[in-house]
């Protein structure tokens, strides 16, 4: 079988085999509730602490500020409708026009619901500008929901300096950390925001878990409710298996960051640099000053990103597209379009995104694959840089 | 992922008929780099006007390759008056079918080959002046291309249009407009009732009276309802009927359309050939 060159990973990561080991046994003869009054139940509550202080320990936070949820999504869900209903007179909102959908299409939800929504635009490198941000709170602003870095270019916003801004004013801030949790170091010690999600399989940790961080004191109103599981912040038995998971998948996050901001960034680099050396008209989608070390975003000129991929699938590398083919709507990724990317670069646009698994021959074979097929498909377009038609 | 047939696949990695033909007789473009896709189809035909060669270039996903390269392989060897009769659906069969979102890439073939025909016989390139009003103009898609999808491929929805032409799928605000389209369309392609009158007596003025109102109840309002539109029966003077549309009617730039070539055509099938529709000041 062809050797899969996985470079997807802000799609979704591999499951940690250290992740896994620890998991199996609460599928099979640990499967007490660890709500039970019997010891074969607590024993597994017991873990649940665990990944829990494990969780806190990589965001710089206290256990009883962590609340296990079902996805990022959900946790990005909890955090926004909570912020809402604690504060019924207030109905603005503000985000960007370049969050995850889980906070994108939410917040259009609520817009169409009697809440008013600001969404921030972004340059064309795709950083916000601080002083709309500034000029977009106002005195009924419940909410400030802004990403910590973006899944399609790897941006980082920065949200020291955006907490700065809205806890001045006194107003809530979310952050959607799905994808920059255990790729850049932070602590919520230093970092003031009141809600932050984050998602198990970004960071080596089973599909269907996720975590939202709220700050103590901070006014909360339960999303799911029910029975009284996380201190009654979220019902619903614990998905046991997944949460000690989640733990130890946050625990090796912790040991490996450093290496995710040397070894997996210097690989990043390489394979940008290379691409764009070695393949004409082609240009990088966002800030590299300001960018999570495993992301690249390269458009390529006169091609379209689902004809790629496909050629890239025939060789075993697994990648992502902003074009709209791929997406099965009619229009580029929502990102760079916000960014102005032109549509002539942003229908090829293609995401490498890596991981600690990433290996120097998987990037080998990127490098020597790449130029070979864009010069295929670019020999079947009709468009190229002598006599360009239709831009 | 696309499910796509193991045809589409093969046409993609291996397309048939790949470039460009340096003394073509003809070329045909559709598309551009902003829209997502584009083709340009290159014809050889011979002096018995059969189509002796044909290659293309295509910007697009797999689909749009491997339609277009399908495209060539369907023509070359026909006559022109032949490849005419190509529609977008025999693309797309040739292929064992395309994903439902990707049906706009066979009818891109389509496009293309009739452009290349206009090429062919020295007509202008096509316009949307020549090919009717803009109706999407995020991928610039025309009412006559829209009616065309409808006719051909028996299109019941806004979503269905979206996935054969494109036309919907930018900003969306084009959509009531497509719904009006698919509105007179549907009503041009009803098949007509059984007979309500004997053809041959003339009406009474209270049997005219009676059939309208029954024919605008029972056929004309259900399906203007279906697009949030409805009509009211305002009078009857001779053979002129006043009516008044309302709902999504009322503000769609259509309603002249609708009408003349909706709700007079079914009264003057199907009550008497003299009655003209007006609508109430």
């Amino acid at each position: 079988m062809m050797r899969t060159v996985y470079l997807d990973n802000n799609a979704t990561t591999k499951v940690a085999p250290e992740v896994l080991e620890e998991m199996f046994p609460y599928f099979g003869e640990l499967y007490g509730n660890p709500s039970s009054m019997h010891s074969f139940g607590g024993q597994v509550g017991r873990r649940i602490s665990e990944a829990r202080e494990r969780a806190a320990q990589l965001l710089g936070c206290e256990p009883t500020e962590i609340v296990f949820t079902a996805s990022g999504t959900e946790a990005d869900n909890t955090a926004i409708r909570s912020a809402l209903e604690s504060q019924p007179d207030k109905r603005h909102i503000v985000t960007t026009r370049v969050e995850h959908p889980a906070v994108l299409n939410l917040t259009q939800h609520l817009a169409g619901k009697g809440y008013e929504a600001t969404f921030l635009g972004v340059d064309e490198q795709g950083r916000l500008d601080l002083d709309e941000l500034r000029a977009s709170l106002r005195r009924d602003t419940a909410l400030v929901s802004i990403m910590y870095a973006n899944n399609e270019t790897g941006v980082v916003f920065p949200l020291e300096e955006i907490a700065q801004i809205v806890k001045e004013r006194g107003i809530l801030l979310h952050t959607d950390a799905v994808q920059a949790v255990g790729k850049i170091p932070f602590s919520l010690e230093d970092l003031p925001v009141d809600f932050l999600a984050l998602s198990g399989h970004k960071l080596h940790a089973p599909k269907g878990i996720g975590a939202l961080y709220v700050r103590r004191r901070t006014p909360f109103r339960p999303f799911v409710i029910g029975g009284h599981q996380e201190r009654g912040r979220r019902a619903g038995t614990e998905n046991t298996a997944a949460i000690i998971g989640l733990g130890k998948a946050m625990e090796l996050a912790a040991a490996s960051i450093h290496e995710e901001n040397t070894r997996v960034a210097a690989l990043r680099d390489r394979l940008e640099s290379s691409l764009l050396a070695a393949i004409p008209e082609s240009i990088r989608n966002g800030d590299a000053a300001c960018r999570l070390p495993n992301t690249t975003s390269i458009a390529f000129k006169y091609v379209e990103g689902e004809a790629i991929l496909l050629l890239l699938d025939q060789l075993g590398i697994c990648a992502s597209s902003g074009s709209a083919c791929t997406s099965g709507s009619l229009e580029p990724s929502h990102v760079l379009r916000a960014m102005g990317v032109p549509f002539t670069y942003a229908h090829g646009s293609i995401r490498f995104s890596l991981s600690r698994y990433t290996t120097d021959e998987d990037i080998d074979l990127v490098e020597r694959e790449m130029p070979g097929v864009i010069a295929k498909l670019r020999a079947i377009s009709p468009f190229s840089s002598e006599g360009e038609k239709g831009a | 992922m696309w499910e796509y047939t193991d045809k589409v696949r093969e046409f993609f990695l291996n397309p048939r008929n790949v470039g460009e033909i340096q003394d073509a007789d003809a070329v045909g473009e559709v598309g551009s780099l902003a829209c997502g896709d584009a083709l340009k189809l290159y014809l050889k035909v011979d002096a018995q006007d059969r189509i002796v060669d044909a290659t293309f270039q295509t910007f697009g996903c797999a689909s749009a390759i491997a339609s277009s390269s399908a495209l060539t392989e369907l023509i070359k060897g026909k006559t022109v008056d032949e490849a005419l009769k190509i529609t977008n659906k025999d693309i797309a069969n040739y292929l064992g079918g395309l994903p439902k979102e990707k049906m706009h890439c066979s009818v891109m073939g389509q496009q293309a080959l009739e452009a290349a025909v206009r090429n062919l016989r020295g007509q202008a390139a096509p316009t949307p002046e020549l090919e009717g009003e803009l109706v999407c103009h995020c991928f610039g898609v025309t009412d006559a291309l829209i009616r065309k999808a409808i006719l051909e491929n028996n299109l019941r929805t806004v979503e269905e249009i979206t996935n054969f032409t494109k036309a919907g799928g930018g900003c969306g605000d084009c959509v009531p407009h497509l719904e009006s389209i698919l509105a007179s369309v549907a009503g041009e392609a009803l098949k007509p009732l059984a007979p309500v009158r004997p053809a041959t007596k003339k009406l009474t003025n209270l049997q005219r009276m009676q059939l309208v109102t029954k024919v605008i109840d029972e056929e004309i309002r259900p399906s203007l309802q279906k697009d949030r539109g409805d009509i009211e029966l305002v009078d009857i003077e001779g053979t002129i009927v006043i009516v008044a549309l309302r709902g999504a009617c009322s503000s769609c730039p259509s309603s002249q359309l609708t009408l003349k070539e909706f709700v007079e055509t079914r009264l003057r099938e199907l009550v008497e050939p003299e009655i003209t529709v007006r609508e109430a000041q």
